[in-house]
């Protein structure tokens, strides 16, 4: 029960773009049309599955006042929290690398949809952000964390795919010129969170 | 080095500064570094702070990323940058804990995530990867800039009318139960927006400062 309480918060609630404007320079530059928009969410997804989790491992057994007292209990003292930043970036930045190295290897029809987004994705904030906010949700296992990382993967690509449709229909539209592209854009996705801001609120 | 040669300030140098405040803006333009900028405007302290964390991160990561610009092998580089970005974020978030520890709190992750703000990968991969240290210093105090004039401007915005108060300073009067008791505006019966509190109301500010600005300046305009 608790594992569903937190998919559902993680995708609806607390959205990646709507509720914390995670990754919206990607959210923004490859919204253009659904078929990119799908690539670089499953991407997303998938990234954001695979390191949440592990950072969690770290933090918990490296970095964590008090992280390292299995090591001994000389250790129990030593706080490391203040090097969160780097270690998780370069878990992203590295996981990030292996996983391009294994999807060109064992699925090269996927590398071929998602091959340019991938390295992209290192810098997307909805990643960092995701391993700091789940520093600081305090979550019991590595489970919770795992399914925070899916469903906010899914929130980010639920959020894209979405916005990328309404894009591709307002070509149509006539939308004053100094609004084209960028300025509606914001717009649509102001009006976007106020409707999800209408999920607040639910529990599971 | 190249850039001894011209005068320190040369009219190419002043535009590295000026275009990032209006025709280049890294936000409204460039459309970088909107990922932690609107998340921190609800008031007008956390996003001058904020501002200035990313001014100072923005100006040192060009500025070393520009001097070993050459010893950098190019299939590493992007880790090589994050490296050095994360250590200089470190360095703010830590100050920020000793020295203003009530902001550092309310800016909760948003510190860590100047990493990934694209405002700095950007002009590391756009400018400082191809310029000498002055050129990027300077490119570094504009882009910067341009991303606080945003900032600030959607909070003064939010702040304004959301709360009445600038800086946590009550501007348009006092609020107090009854109409009779209020000073300022407020014993007009006029009423805080609390909608402009709310995280969509940033996305919508920003919105209509595109418009604004691309009214204004007509070849920015997007043609499709």
């Amino acid at each position: 029960m608790e594992y569903i309480n937190i998919f559902v918060k993680s995708i609806f609630i607390d959205n990646m773009v709507f509720a914390y404007f995670l990754g919206m320079c990607s959210y923004l530059a490859v919204s253009k049309t659904v078929n990119t928009a799908v690539g670089l969410g499953a991407a997303v997804v998938f990234v954001l599955s695979i390191t949440v989790p592990v950072n969690f491992l770290i933090d918990t057994y490296l970095l964590r006042p008090g992280a390292l007292s299995w090591l001994g209990e000389e250790y129990a003292s030593i706080d490391l929290s203040f090097l969160s930043f780097i270690m998780f970036i370069a878990v992203i930045a590295s996981m990030v690398q292996l996983v391009e190295m294994i999807v060109e290897r064992f699925a090269p029809a996927l590398y071929g949809a998602l091959g340019i987004f991938l390295p992209l994705i290192a810098v997307n904030c909805a990643i960092l952000g995701g391993s700091l906010f789940m520093q600081q949700k305090d979550f019991a296992n590595v489970g919770e964390s795992a399914v925070y990382g899916l469903g906010s993967g899914i929130g980010w690509l639920l959020a894209i795919v979405a916005i990328a449709a309404i894009r591709e229909k307002i070509a149509y539209s006539h939308v004053p010129g100094p609004l084209k592209g960028l300025g509606i854009t914001f717009i649509i996705t102001g009006l976007m969170a106020i409707g999800f801001m209408s999920f607040s609120g639910i529990k599971l | 080095m190249a850039e001894g040669k011209e005068a320190l300030f040369s009219k190419q140098n002043k535009a590295l500064l000026s275009d990032p405040l209006n025709d280049n803006n890294p936000i409204s333009v460039q459309v970088l570094g909107i990922c932690s900028a609107l998340a921190i405007t609800v008031q007008l302290k956390p996003a001058v702070v904020m501002s200035l964390a990313v001014l100072f991160v923005v100006i040192a990561s060009n500025v070393i990323v520009s001097l070993i610009r050459n010893l950098i092998p190019g299939r590493i580089r992007i880790i090589v940058q994050l490296l050095i970005v994360a250590s200089l974020v470190i360095l703010v978030d830590q100050v920020l804990k000793a020295y203003a520890y009530d902001v550092s709190k309310e800016l909760s992750v948003f510190v860590g995530l100047i990493i990934t703000n694209c405002i700095v990968m950007g002009r590391l991969e756009a400018f400082a990867l191809a310029n000498g240290p002055w050129k990027s210093f300077l490119d570094g105090v504009g882009n910067g800039a341009g991303y606080a004039l945003i900032l600030v401007l959607v909070a003064v915005f939010r702040e304004l009318l959301g709360s009445g108060k600038l800086f946590g300073i009550e501007i348009l009067g006092h609020k107090a139960k009854t109409i009779a008791d209020s000073t300022g505006l407020y014993a007009l019966g006029y009423e805080n927006n609390g909608f402009m509190l709310l995280s969509p109301m940033a996305l919508i500010t920003v919105g209509l400062i595109i418009w604004v600005q691309r009214s204004k300046n007509r070849k920015l305009i997007e043609q499709h």
